[in-house]
């Protein structure tokens, strides 16, 4: 098992990055620990700037560097970031047109048993509604390190929603194909397409497992671009299949399931089934827990496929 | 022209642009005109020539519903065509929008929501340290707008970081939407509020060209803190007895006989300050 959180792979890799790119910035809110950016604020005070409790100072401090040529990665938990500094994030990030890449950490549920005002089940929907806002959640720790680099060769804003523990490996050092804003296929069938992105691929890619079991062909699509949302992989995936499974760890309402509907209904009407957080505070957990509860694992995620084809 | 002339020239442009769109923040325009010619004329290091140097000075409006005013700087400062501006603010499908926008020339940032030009300004003037630049960046804020918790974010940060080429200035006119700013959300003891922040404070007649000089060159001077200039104006300042004082005009659009009535005594200050 991965001991290696997403966002510790976004350090390691902004730390090798930044001894070629001095205009690299790092920006936290009292965060640096839960962010796990503690080693490079020591290895790199010059490029790292704490703002304290303030969310809103955060963002507007990261756009205004930005605008000064500096390109700006703004660690705060996902919660705070997405909607404490909202407004920040749509004028001064987006409206202004500004390089800073927003991290929202601890994502979803990841703060578990710390209720409802540390989770972000709103994020995707709040940043998705905000034009020229990118939203990103990677799988695993691989494909983050990737993403992290490609959004360093480009001078746009964008969220990335990363969770608090460790992800199970999907990809490897040596395989992990990556094209920036398309969509990863990791599994091709007849049956069912199942569009995942975050912590919820894997447990996806294992349905996909245990549905091939029963004889139920499905696609895996790890949609780690959900704004802009692949498409033209969505309609292909929708296409070949009977019927649309999606998972995040979202609210039911304005997030991946949402947008994967709208693809689908537009351009080749299917049945698609969302597997989400309810619109209701979560039940008190670990994530572990919370998932199980609530059929956001790789069984949850298959009897929905099985339910779907019906 | 001298500058006051220009002052009341630019503010003459306003009231063209607000009477053609039937919109905009008049009263506020008239406050803050003195700021902004102070600082695109005396003071900032910037001009259509200039606006890709790395080391120009930087602005941000951040009481950007005093659009018009800025607009009609920035026309005098040659970044745009005042006579295109005047026929097209506020129009349907215009680039002159009722708030600062950075797709126009001689703008950096977009604006509008209240309290977030000084923490962006903070990220600006940080972005200058780190690199050892040697420019100044300058926000200018609305009195009421200092009720934006955002704003003290951004004070206590530039204080923390000892962001001495930072210089705020708050257009204290005393007057929001709602009516006088004491009654709304008091700012009595603003110099003792940002004194308290770790900043340097300055009060001047903020109507006053040579005053806004004079404490520019102070903030300048002041090493190891930021500056906020407490500017201390009139709302409608120049409109005359019609207009200068009174909280309606925050937003007012002047009927053919005020428009008159304020365009005469513009006109006249104007005159009056070049001879």
């Amino acid at each position: 098992m991965n001991k290696i959180p997403n966002r510790q792979a976004i350090c390691e890799t902004l730390m090798e990055e930044v001894k070629n790119d001095k205009d690299i910035v790092v920006l936290c809110s009292d965060s640096r620990g839960s962010a796990s950016m503690t080693p490079f604020f020591n290895a790199f005070p010059e490029n790292s700037i704490e703002v304290g409790i303030a969310e809103q100072n955060l963002v507007s401090i990261s756009s205004g560097l930005a605008k000064c040529g500096k390109k700006a990665f703004c660690f705060s938990p996902a919660s705070f970031v997405s909607t404490r500094s909202y407004e920040q994030a749509k004028v001064d990030v987006a409206y202004s047109n500004t390089n800073v890449t927003l991290v929202g950490i601890s994502g979803g549920i990841s703060y578990g048993a710390l209720g409802m005002s540390h989770h972000s089940a709103q994020d995707i929907a709040a940043m998705s509604a905000i034009p020229n806002m990118r939203v990103y959640l990677p799988s695993d720790r691989f494909q983050t390190a990737h993403l992290i680099k490609a959004l360093l060769k480009d001078e746009k804003p964008s969220y990335i929603r990363v969770g608090r523990n460790p992800v199970e490996d999907i990809y490897t050092e040596e395989n992990c194909p990556f094209e920036m804003d398309k969509a990863t296929v990791l599994r091709e069938g007849t049956d069912v397409a199942l569009i995942a992105c975050g912590e919820m691929v894997k447990p996806c890619y294992d349905a996909a497992k245990i549905l091939e079991a029963e004889d139920i062909s499905a696609t895996v699509l790890d949609m780690y671009c959900v704004k802009p949302l692949d498409t033209e992989a969505v309609i292909k995936a929708a296409q070949n299949a009977k019927a649309v499974v999606t998972a995040e760890e979202h609210a039911p309402f304005g997030g991946l399931g949402s947008m994967v509907a709208q693809v689908v209904g537009a351009n080749c009407p299917k049945k698609v089934i969302n597997v989400a957080l309810p619109d209701a505070p979560v039940i008190t957990g670990t994530s572990k827990e919370v998932y199980d509860y609530y059929g956001m694992t790789a069984e949850g995620i298959a009897a929905k496929a099985r339910e779907a084809i019906k | 022209m001298n500058l006051t002339a220009l002052s009341f020239e630019c503010r003459k442009n306003v009231l063209d642009m607000i009477k053609e769109a039937k919109a905009g923040h008049i009263g506020g325009d008239f406050s803050v005109m003195d700021i902004l010619v102070t600082l695109y004329f005396k003071q900032m290091n910037i001009s259509p020539e200039n606006m890709d140097d790395p080391n120009r000075d930087l602005f941000v409006m951040s009481k950007g519903h005093s659009v018009e005013a800025y607009y009609a700087v920035l026309a005098a400062k040659g970044f745009l065509d005042i006579d295109e501006v005047i026929a097209n603010f506020s129009k349907f499908g215009s680039k002159y929008i009722g708030h600062p926008n950075n797709k126009l020339p001689g703008i950096e940032m977009n604006s509008g929501s209240l309290g977030h030009g000084l923490p962006v300004c903070v990220g600006m003037a940080l972005a200058s340290k780190m690199d050892n630049k040697t420019n100044r960046v300058y926000t200018v804020m609305g009195d009421g707008e200092l009720a934006e918790g955002s704003v003290w974010e951004g004070a206590m940060a530039a204080s923390q970081y000892k962001l001495d080429n930072l210089c705020a200035v708050v257009d204290r006119n005393r007057l929001q939407i709602s009516g006088n700013t004491e009654d709304v959300m008091g700012h009595d003891d603003l110099e003792a509020r940002f004194a308290a922040f770790g900043w340097n404070v300055i009060q001047a007649d903020g109507n006053n060209i040579d005053a806004l000089n004079e404490a520019f060159e102070a903030a300048k001077a002041c090493k190891g803190k930021p500056t906020v200039i407490i500017a201390n104006t009139i709302k409608g300042y120049g409109g005359g007895e019609v207009m200068e004082n009174k909280a309606p005009w925050h937003h007012k659009v002047p009927t053919e006989e005020e428009y008159q009535m304020i365009l005469a005594e513009l006109l006249k200050r104007r005159d009056a300050a070049n001879e």
